[in-house]
């Protein structure tokens, strides 16, 4: 059984239709990247699968559990987290607020996932008690997804991590996705940056105006020349 | 050596408001000295201040969560404050319970019991509202302006639900009149007002350390910065908009009940009255942030106080809203407001 499977997903904002049918397959440990065009959808497939929105017609299968439709404050607890693209961390509280935020649903002593969080993110460490609102772009990234990490996901939905940074901070948010991958935890990536995203990959989805438009390993469709002219930028 | 200059780059603009809070008061003060302004007027705005604080505080909270302008809250404070007549006048001398005049105050011990009791009751009759209206406008997604005149209308109801119930005429709580503190500098101090800044005090603290030390605190806190990053962390934002009405009701009624013993006097139209500067305090401490409310409040208070004077007092409110229309103008994000 495969850890999330979308099946043939048809969502939208109220009546505007954005997802016409999408369906992807992500297995346990795998990091699988969705790249596409502005507007092909990539973010909408993410809130759909969180719960944020709710799908016209198809499902979402975590574990092989139906969780179409449920409220995303549900389906945290059953191990999916998610970074959405920007306003992902709560500016006036402090970094390790913001942590403490991201375990907010655990009654045990989280102390220990911490240490491992900060260890990941050693720039946090230091600016444990500012205010998450006065850190750098590349820094808020960094918190956003510690922040999902406090739960010891089985799986992280990542919306655009490396937006809107500097190429080599872009690089090093990627670095820290591998990273993450290492331990365990599956990967569900939208990225801009896709050439460098599919070489993290084990798979690779294109969306295209709200349809599924081609899968294949990472690296096959790294070398795919139409993938390449179309997507990749040449 | 980083965070020192980080530190240095963000801390001016916080100092600078700070400070100039602090030289407006300094220049009253001197001014009091020069016997230009009656430093008894200083005093007692601010004990004003406080009671206003209460209620700017919990309008606060509920616009940084609910993001509307909830015009009802000085209605909530007039309604918290004839409960705790129903209590101290009627229920409380039935079963035996009765007293003035407990040590300095003008009140007995009854009330020390009235007003935890008053707090629940508006407490739960502000969840009451939400789930019987406002939670059933938010689940349509209505805008924040239908919002705003739903609470106007739910402002007139309650207004008009004490009108029949007390009638339009003034009562008071049992009292017993007292001396007032003779104080150097011809300042004069109902005994009163140190209990009402002292238990606004202790609130405020208490309110402080729930928002930073509890984990609902933090939540709210968090809610009222990104709503859907809250539930995309697992926080059941229902419970905290629960928590946040819960909370500023009973800081409402506190203020209600504070301020009928400051005025000794209740009436059917003291909460609204209350609103404008409720508001001016909110917009002039920064939208959304309860310690600048706070700060906003006292500013109000003196300011109201102050301008008596040379004013009629019928023109506090009017002076609020003054202070109200040149925040908007020249620093709509108020004196602790940060942009983002």
């Amino acid at each position: 059984m495969s850890l999330l499977q979308v099946c043939d997903v048809v969502a939208g904002y109220g009546e505007t239709e954005i997802l016409h049918s999408v369906s992807i397959t992500v297995e346990r440990g795998q990091i699988v990247t969705i790249i596409g065009p502005n507007g092909s959808g990539k973010s909408t497939l993410l809130k759909t699968i969180f719960g944020l929105i709710r799908p016209k017609k198809g499902q979402v299968l975590l574990n092989g559990e139906d969780i179409t439709g449920v409220a995303p404050e549900t389906i945290v607890r059953k191990g999916l987290c998610y970074v959405p693209q920007s306003s992902n961390i709560f500016p006036s509280l402090s970094i390790h607020e913001n942590l403490e935020m991201g375990a907010f649903i655990r009654t045990d002593d989280f102390r220990y996932r911490l240490q491992e969080v900060y260890d990941l993110f050693p720039d946090l460490v230091e600016r444990r008690n500012d205010r998450a609102g006065t850190l750098s772009g590349g820094q808020r990234q960094m918190l956003a997804v510690a922040r999902a990490l406090m739960l010891d996901p089985v799986m992280l939905l990542l919306d655009e991590p490396s937006a809107g940074l500097a190429p080599n901070l872009a690089v090093s948010v990627l670095g820290k996705i591998l990273g993450i991958n290492s331990t365990g935890v599956a990967i569900l990536l939208v990225e801009q940056n896709a050439r460098e995203a599919l070489k993290l990959s084990s798979w690779g989805y294109i969306l295209a105006s709200g349809n599924n438009q081609l899968e294949d390993r990472g690296e096959n469709l790294l070398k795919n020349p139409e993938v390449a002219r179309l997507y990749l930028g040449g | 050596m980083a965070i020192l200059q980080q530190t240095a780059r963000r801390l001016p603009q916080r100092w600078t408001a700070g400070y100039s809070v602090l030289a407006g008061l300094l220049i009253l003060l001197i001014l009091a000295f020069l016997s230009v302004v009656k430093l008894e007027l200083i005093v007692n705005g601010l004990f004003l201040g406080t009671i206003l604080a209460l209620g700017a505080i919990g309008l606060s909270l509920v616009y940084g969560i609910n993001k509307f302008a909830h015009i009802a809250h000085g209605d909530f404070m007039t309604l918290g404050a004839y409960i705790a007549l129903f209590l101290l006048g009627m229920l409380f001398p039935s079963i035996g319970l009765e007293g003035i005049g407990l040590g300095p105050f003008t009140f007995g011990y009854p009330l020390l019991l009235a007003l935890p009791i008053t707090m629940l009751v508006m407490a739960a009759v502000a969840i009451g509202l939400d789930v019987g209206i406002y939670r059933r406008l938010r689940s349509r997604g209505v805008s924040a302006v239908v919002m705003a005149m739903t609470s106007l209308g739910v402002a007139i109801a309650l207004r008009g639900l004490v009108q029949v119930i007390w009638g339009g005429g003034t009562w008071q709580y049992p009292r017993l009149s007292k001396p007032f503190y003779q104080l150097p500098m011809e300042v004069r101090i109902p005994p009163d007002n140190l209990f009402i800044g002292a238990l606004a005090l202790v609130l405020v603290i208490a309110l402080y350390l729930f928002l930073t030390r509890t984990k609902m605190g933090k939540a709210m806190r968090a809610t009222s910065d990104n709503m859907e990053l809250a539930r995309v962390s697992g926080i059941n934002t229902e419970r905290v908009i629960w928590w946040t009405w819960g909370l500023s009701a009973a800081l409402a009624a506190t203020a209600g009940i504070l301020l009928a013993i400051f005025q000794a006097q209740l009436l059917p139209i003291m909460g609204w009255r209350f609103l404008i500067p409720l508001f001016a305090a909110v917009i002039l401490g920064g939208i959304g942030n309860p310690y600048g409310a706070l700060v906003g409040a006292l500013i109000i208070g003196v300011s109201a106080e102050v301008s008596t004077q040379w004013l009629t007092p019928a023109y506090k409110p009017a002076i609020a809203f003054l202070i109200m229309i040149v925040t908007l103008l020249f620093r709509p994000r108020g004196i602790f407001g940060v942009r983002e």
